[in-house]
């Protein structure tokens, strides 16, 4: 690697070029001889290079985890360099926190709703400056003023009829400064951006040609499975391996401090050297640890004092003199992510160089926890970001790229280190248990004079992203803890509560907002079921300043699609939730079935969404469904117990999730807007759990404050 | 102990365990990775492939149990015309998201209209149930299904 260097050819052209040789990055058109026919190929900036054969390549800092990110990234890249997207070519971006650095989170970071909000500030700069450079380059060459230039299609024209290709300039280009402030297209001149292009990564996700982490297979590889100690946080004490040895295709038996790894020819002869392998663990301190431990724990917390992170008007004041008050515990249950492709990693370790294929939505942690685990320097490590399984933020994390480095470290040659579905569950990094006290002061008409919220859960920024905290205070945890109204006192208190040592917690598919919007919405609901009010009007009447137009226009369109007053038969009912997270504004509303045996059937979820300018409304559609399906498995099913210290659930038998059979019809109407983006990943999955509680409550009168709903709390009489 | 598998049409050898499952034997011996692993216990469909034209969870599935049968995985699902109807219809309706759940959704639909080409909501539910998609793609992929339905009615209507 120093010695290309050395020859003056970037790092990333070191590694894109490393990469077409592993087919591992370049993606959505053939592999081979890519980079070589481009021939000399110049970076207009980091996201841009064009070859002198006009060919152009993008690179994208967002990863492709399904929501879509690599066509959003496309239209704007295309949009601003007046290209066709289905003629340029792109990839993934390599790890480097600086260059791909998301500028909502200040590393290169593909996950919190951000891609295209992210995008959206640094791309369209960044093909708007590579075009004035192109545009300056022809001027130039030709001897005339840029003004009389324009581009079309990947050219140049001059208003001669003169014409140069991207290509043609390129390397001139190049080597002009960088614009200050390149001139962004206005959006009524659009071609591709506000169009629900299709997908591009969808021909090679159905034909078998896609590559995911898991899809690596570098010449030579051999494949290797993992056994954690079973107890969180325990320790391997001793494993006697000869049987494993005498198995068919077993090559070798590797130790680590907390878990054991098996080689073999296959995954399959992996696993049966694994069941024949006798170990002793040293469980360690969570021995005895249960579910009910924590709950304890965690309403222990909501007893304590804890930071005051908002302040509005004077919330003891309110309480002393309100005649009528309102308290609520809502208790939120450990969750495992369950991503379809399972966690996995392949690793190709030398003495002075490392290559790792996997799917991350951190490559530039990824790169870095390969780095330590391998002893080198981050730049002698390679990182193949493939296809991402599914990401909701379980990918966030880097343990199972530490773990599969150093089970690199002791096997000669590459080796592919895949997780059971049993172990993608037992040893996750959890969302954790999350538990909340609401004290309301009631004024006229029911409604809420003032807003007490104590949050219990962990701190999961100080580890994560320390910048998204203040004054001790975990600012994603609070985030929406008091809804998108008009309350005239509000105070939120943080009361920090942590997992066990040795019980990895993290982010989960909608991170703060999902736990605050499922809180705030079902107190909402049932204050206005106290007061005698209907759910949406008791909202709409906390909705009337400005700041809260757009959730509330959200609600209203929600609803006018839902047939709200619709008679329902007995033991249906509809639920309203509304919020605003992600720079989005949303409303939804959910019709359910209960059953005489308690089983809730989710017949339609109605969704209207606010996300401010939209890049591709079908791309926006189909996240707001899928994030929908999302809360759905949780609402109703999403739960991880503890006994002994040991996760209760292994496989999708025992941490069932939503099925096609239970998939409600979805409707999602977006709302025109001209704002900044907002996100739309997570939102789905915010609104679903709140709104199906909520039409839970309106169809068997029962208020669930601790999930998931429990069957046996809804029967019928 | 060696096999000789018939594999999209080609015939292959694998040198494996009798018991090692269809799955892996595709994955990790021939190479063919559109075939996904995704829980190992017959409980999500990610595995689906056709053994003489009918679904199976390749992960549950011998090899020493397959014999001469012909297997068909999402690489040459395009050959046929429900597959590639179902292609079609996948990128019409843009189906995917992460797209790992996909080939077995495929190869389980593609089983469906083979043996029902105008399938209910019903039908579909029954079948593709045994499909996991944790980014939720459910409904496009309902609608993906009755819209490939309806590429080959409109085919056959051709063909007359
Ligand atoms: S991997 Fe075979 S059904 Fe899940
Ligand atoms: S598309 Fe991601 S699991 Fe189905």
């Amino acid at each position: 690697m120093t010695a290309i260097l050395s020859h003056g050819i970037s790092r990333r052209a070191f590694l894109t070029a490393s990469a077409a040789l592993g087919g591992g990055l370049l993606l959505g058109f053939p592999l081979s001889g890519q980079a070589a026919s481009q021939g000399v190929a110049s970076d207009l900036n980091a996201f841009i290079r064009v070859g002198a054969d006009n060919t152009v390549t993008l690179v994208l800092p967002y990863v492709e985890m399904g929501q879509g990110a690599y066509t959003s990234q496309v239209q704007l890249l295309a949009e601003e360099l007046e290209l066709d997207p289905a003629r340029v070519l792109y990839e993934a971006a390599p790890p480097d926190e600086g260059r791909y650095a998301s500028p909502l989170f200040g590393g290169q970071i593909t996950g919190g709703s951000g891609s295209l909000r992210g995008a959206w500030r640094t791309l369209r700069a960044a093909g708007a400056a590579a075009r004035e450079m192109l545009v300056t380059a022809a001027a130039q060459r030709w001897s005339v003023s840029s003004e009389s230039c324009r581009v079309e299609n990947g050219q140049i024209i001059h208003a001669s009829g003169r014409t140069l290709t991207y290509g043609e300039v390129a390397a001139e280009a190049a080597l002009l400064p960088v614009p200050d402030a390149p001139v962004v297209k206005q959006r009524s001149n659009y071609r591709v951006v506000g169009q629900s292009l299709r997908r591009l990564d969808t021909p090679a996700k159905i034909d078998g040609t896609a590559k995911f982490g898991i899809d690596a297979r570098p010449p030579g590889v051999q494949y290797a499975v993992v056994a954690s100690c079973p107890v969180l946080g325990g320790k391997m004490k001793s494993v006697d391996t000869s049987a494993a040895l005498m198995m068919p295709g077993v090559k070798q038996v590797v130790r680590l401090e907390r878990a054991v790894a098996v080689v073999a020819t296959n995954t399959w002869a992996a696993w049966k050297g694994l069941e024949v392998l006798n170990m002793e663990w040293d469980a360690g301190a969570n021995a005895s640890l249960t579910t009910q431990q924590m709950v304890d724990a965690a309403d222990a917390a909501l007893g304590r004092s804890g930071i005051v992170s908002t302040v509005v008007g004077d919330v003891d004041q309110t309480e002393m003199t309100a005649t009528d008050r309102y308290e609520a515990v809502v208790r939120l249950p450990l969750l495992a992510h369950a991503a379809m492709e399972p966690l996995n990693c392949t690793v190709d370790l030398r003495p002075d160089r490392c290559e790792v294929w996997v799917g991350s939505q951190v490559v530039g942690r990824a790169q870095k926890a390969a780095a330590d685990a391998a002893g080198l320097p981050l730049e002698r490590v390679a990182i193949h970001n493939l296809f991402l399984g599914g990401g909701f933020g379980r990918r966030l994390e880097t343990d199972y790229v530490t773990q599969a480095v150093q089970v690199a470290r002791h096997v000669s040659g590459p080796v592919k280190v895949t997780w059971s579905r049993e172990e993608d569950i037992r040893q996750e990094v959890f969302r954790y248990h999350n538990h909340s006290r609401v004290t309301v002061a009631l004024g006229d008409g029911g409604a809420p004079a003032s807003w007490r919220h104590k949050v219990v859960g962990p701190n999961i920024m100080s580890r994560f992203l320390p910048v998204y905290q203040k004054d001790g205070v975990d600012l994603d945890v609070v985030n929406a803890a008091s809804g998108p109204y008009d309350i005239p006192n509000i105070l939120i208190e943080y009361s920090r509560n942590e997992a066990p040592e040795g019980l990895h917690t993290g982010n989960w598919r909608g991170v703060g907002p999902t736990r605050n919007v499922f809180i705030v919405e079902s107190v909402v609901d049932d204050l206005a079921h106290r007061a005698g009010r209907d759910p949406v009007e008791y909202r709409r009447a906390m909705m009337n300043s400005a700041d809260t137009a757009r959730p509330r226009a959200a609600l209203e369109l929600a609803v006018q699609h839902a047939g709200w007053d619709e008679t329902l038969p007995a033991r249906h009912g509809r639920g309203a939730a509304v919020f605003s997270g992600f720079d989005s504004h949303v409303g939804m509303v959910a019709e359910v079935a209960v059953d005489i045996n308690g089983r809730v059937s989710v017949q339609k979820v109605i969704c209207a969404i606010d996300a401010g300018y939209v890049v591709n409304p079908d791309i926006v559609r189909a996240q707001i469904e899928g994030g929908i399906i999302f809360g759905l498995s949780a609402v109703l099913y999403g739960q991880v117990t503890i006994a002994g210290g040991q996760v209760e659930q292994s496989n999708f038998d025992t941490y069932p999730v939503l099925r096609m059979r239970e998939a409600p019809r979805i409707e999602v109407h977006i709302i025109d807007s001209d704002e900044e983006p907002g996100g739309v990943g997570e939102p789905g999955t915010a609104g679903a759990i709140a709104a199906v509680a909520n039409a839970v409550f309106a169809a068997t009168g029962f208020r669930a404050l601790t999930l998931p709903l429990n069957p046996s709390d809804l029967r019928g009489v | 102990m060696l096999y000789n598998l018939q594999v999209n049409g080609a015939v292959h050898q694998a040198d494996v365990d009798g018991g090692t499952p269809v799955l892996w034997v595709l994955r990790d011996i021939l190479g063919l990775t559109g075939t996904k692993f995704g829980c190992g216990i017959a409980m999500c469909g990610a595995c689906t492939v056709h053994v003489d034209g009918e679904a199976r969870r390749s992960c549950v599935t011998p090899i020493d149990f397959v014999g001469g049968a012909e297997i068909r995985t999402i690489e040459t699902l395009g050959e046929g015309k429900v597959g590639s109807a179902l292609q079609q219809a996948w990128r019409e309706l843009d189906v995917v998201q992460c797209g790992y759940c996909q080939p077995g959704q495929l190869m389980s639909a593609a089983a469906l209209l083979a043996a029902n080409v105008q399938p209910t909501d019903a039908d579909i539910d029954a079948v593709m149930s045994g499909n996991i998609c944790r980014c939720g793609t459910y409904g496009r992929i309902r609608a993906g299904i009755k819209r490939a339905a309806q590429i080959l009615a409109s085919a056959g209507e051709v063909a007359k």
